[in-house]
């Protein structure tokens, strides 16, 4: 019988069983709360099954040091929260022009700037999307369960992996530090993904060949003796200054991901099928939210969920269908109001979009929830 | 006509450059007068000295005149992000430490943005050998005062003259924790061939400081009269080899820059480190 581990495990220690499971041999990052349990747990686990862990001198170093991990041949991660996660910007645009496969855990804490070390927020959302400069491709995930944290993390390896590409984990501080009881799956119960490496001759490598949409990548070190540059280039990697081929590798970075969403998307739907109000919502506030449509529903309403685990690349073709056929899409997120921006420009005039925002550290409880789905009675 | 026979030893096979260059990415970007491409060539006569595969050999860079070096040589190669270089390359060599990786960093990647990178990774003492191009000078940007630019000199953002005392990467990387630690200059390239050597072969982080000139911009900007000109005033007078220095009187090397090998010791080693003592406790627990 397959050995299934029933643990009690925090969100992020939910994170370091999901990292190992999907074959995570490298860790690069810094202290930072509320994500540091991650970086704590690989610590300890990763040197004992031949893994690298450093702690770095900053941020910038650790996903720097991440993403040379990877370019070594090692499934790569760092961690981090809000203000580390702007340090990390300027690689995560490297990552994604030299297309580096790398996990970045981002867990939500109080903004703008140090902000609420110890709050939970939903306010990286947009940063997940639009942090670094540059048109580039985005992947970010979004748990909402612990045990959905470790199969989410596997999923994001996995889509690293087969995108090339990073992608970022992204869970607010509630999730991240909330105990529940997971079941570790065992060996072969989750699908595991590893990149594609070449088996061309050597010199006949480039490592960024468009006839492929994802090129192989071989590790630094196995005699394919390539380049990797954050300036735009031509398929064998080396810059260029020839405007169709920086247009054209630009274009492909993007189609690779945008070609694909129906492999990346993933939603979590609750009594959506008849219903007249939705709620659109993520992470802890997806909690409150189910619990809000559940007494709804109590009380003869027509409320349903919708649940993202992706929120980039954003679910347009989900929720374009819903605003079809409800009243109402009630946005709640622990921000100001960001992803009712993706809501509002996909569902057009179709529905009415409605958010329910919190900015005070605390979560959006299930009465917030109820209140804004009572009007659509 | 008969060459004695003692002479026809002295006769040496010209260096083979393309053999580690990627000859179809030349020309370099650099200007007339550089010193960007001597060091290059006596950092490829130092690789080929240790005899190392290719394949085993990473260079990775930093953003600037002299990290564009990379994308000129045959190994695994790298050109990340500017300051950023130590980190990716901490990455590569702790992720696969059999690999001898190479960093190519100028003076303001290595020691303003990457400042902190340089002193960590010297404190760590992973095995890199750091190679840091020093010409007092942002190039790429077009002449802007760096961390190692003289005090009083011009540059497009000092034109009053420069007011920030400058850094000597040498004693700096010593201070960090480097073990190995060395100056050369592109004017004494025979000498930077060995030092960089010897770096590469030191097991821990060793830092080369190689002095050499921008004749496009502080040359230019501080009235030196030619590229020969400032590597006789810059890296010819104004060093001492630290072997000669003992021997001269201290008037003689008021503000001179020593040259050599300045520091270097035995010390554990960072990637060796992890494996003998993290590792193996790991495992045993």
């Amino acid at each position: 019988m397959a050995d299934r581990k029933k643990k009690f495990l925090q969100g992020n220690e939910a994170c370091v069983e999901g990292a190992l499971y999907a074959g995570c041999k490298f860790f690069a990052g810094y202290p930072i709360t509320p994500s540091t349990e991650v970086a704590e747990g690989l610590s300890v686990r990763l040197p004992k099954i031949g893994g690298k862990f450093i702690q770095m001198e900053d941020e910038i170093g650790g996903i720097a040091a991440a993403i040379g991990g990877s370019l070594a041949g090692l499934k790569s991660m760092t961690a981090t929260s809000g203000p580390g996660f702007s340090l990390k910007q300027e690689c995560l645009g490297y990552a994604c022009l030299a297309e580096i496969p790398l996990v970045i855990v981002n867990v939500m804490r109080g903004g703008p700037s140090t902000g609420y070390p110890t709050g939970p927020s939903q306010s990286d959302i947009m940063q997940a999307k639009w942090g670094t400069h540059g048109d580039h491709p985005a992947i970010s995930v979004t748990p909402a369960y612990v045990q959905e944290i470790l199969t989410e993390t596997v999923r994001a390896f996995n889509l690293a992996e087969r995108f090339r590409t990073p992608v970022v984990v992204l869970y607010d501080e509630i999730v991240g530090h909330m105990r529940e009881p997971i079941t570790i799956p065992a060996p072969g119960d989750l699908e595991i993904i590893d990149r594609m490496r070449p088996d061309c001759k050597p010199e006949d490598y480039l490592p960024y060949d468009d006839k492929y949409e994802v090129a192989p990548l071989a590790p630094f070190g196995a005699g394919y003796r390539f380049h990797v540059t954050g300036l735009n280039h031509k398929q064998d990697g080396f810059p260029t200054n020839d405007s169709k081929q920086i247009g054209a590798n630009n274009e492909r970075i993007m189609a690779k991901i945008e070609n694909h969403k129906e492999e990346i998307w993933k939603n979590d739907e609750l009594m959506l099928d008849d219903a007249e109000v939705a709620v659109f919502t993520i992470g802890s506030t997806a909690r409150s939210a189910r619990f809000a449509v559940l007494e709804a529903r109590k009380a003869g309403i027509k409320a349903g969920l919708i649940r993202p685990l992706t929120i980039w690349p954003f679910p347009d073709k989900a929720v374009r269908e819903l605003a079809k056929r409800v009243k109402a899409i009630i946005v709640p997120e622990l921000n100001l109001g960001q992803m009712i921006l993706e809501v509002e420009r996909v569902s057009g005039a179709t529905c009415e979009v409605v958010g329910v925002n919190r900015v005070d550290g605390e979560p959006i409880t299930p009465m917030q929830i109820l209140d804004a789905i009572k009007k659509y009675k | 006509m008969s060459v004695p026979a003692e002479k026809k030893e002295k006769v040496s096979v010209p260096f083979d450059y393309n053999k580690y260059l990627r000859p179809n990415k030349l020309p370099h970007i650099w200007c007339p007068g550089c010193g960007h491409g001597i060091v290059l060539k006596a950092m490829l006569r130092a690789i080929d000295k240790t005899g190392f595969d290719k394949n085993d050999i990473c260079v990775i860079s930093g953003i600037g005149c002299s990290s564009r070096t990379p994308g000129y040589v045959d190994f695994n190669t790298m050109h990340t992000l500017h300051g950023r270089a130590l980190s990716f390359a901490t990455g590569v060599k702790f992720a696969n430490p059999k690999l001898k990786v190479i960093v190519v960093t100028g003076d303001g990647d290595a020691l303003a943005i990457g400042g902190n990178h340089f002193i960590h990774t010297c404190r760590r003492n992973i095995d890199l050998t750091v190679l840091v191009f020093t010409n007092a000078t942002y190039g790429m940007t077009g002449g802007q005062y760096s961390p190692t630019t003289p005090m009083g000199s011009q540059a497009t953002t000092s034109r009053y003259g420069s007011i920030e005392p400058p850094f000597d990467a040498c004693e700096m990387a010593k201070a960090s924790g480097a073990s190995f630690v060395a100056r050369g200059t592109a004017y004494h390239t025979l000498e930077l061939e060995k030092t960089i050597h010897e770096a590469i072969m030191h097991k821990g982080t060793s830092v080369v400081d190689i002095i050499d000139a921008c004749p496009t911009y502080f040359g230019r900007a501080n009235k030196f009269k030619s590229a020969t000109h400032m590597m006789e005033v810059i890296e010819k007078d104004n060093t001492v080899n630290v072997k000669q220095a003992d021997k001269l009187p201290p008037e003689k090397l008021e503000g001179k820059f020593l040259r050599g090998v300045l520091h270097k010791i035995e010390k554990p080693e960072y990637c060796e480190q992890y494996e003998s003592i993290v590792m193996e406790k790991a495992k045993a627990k």
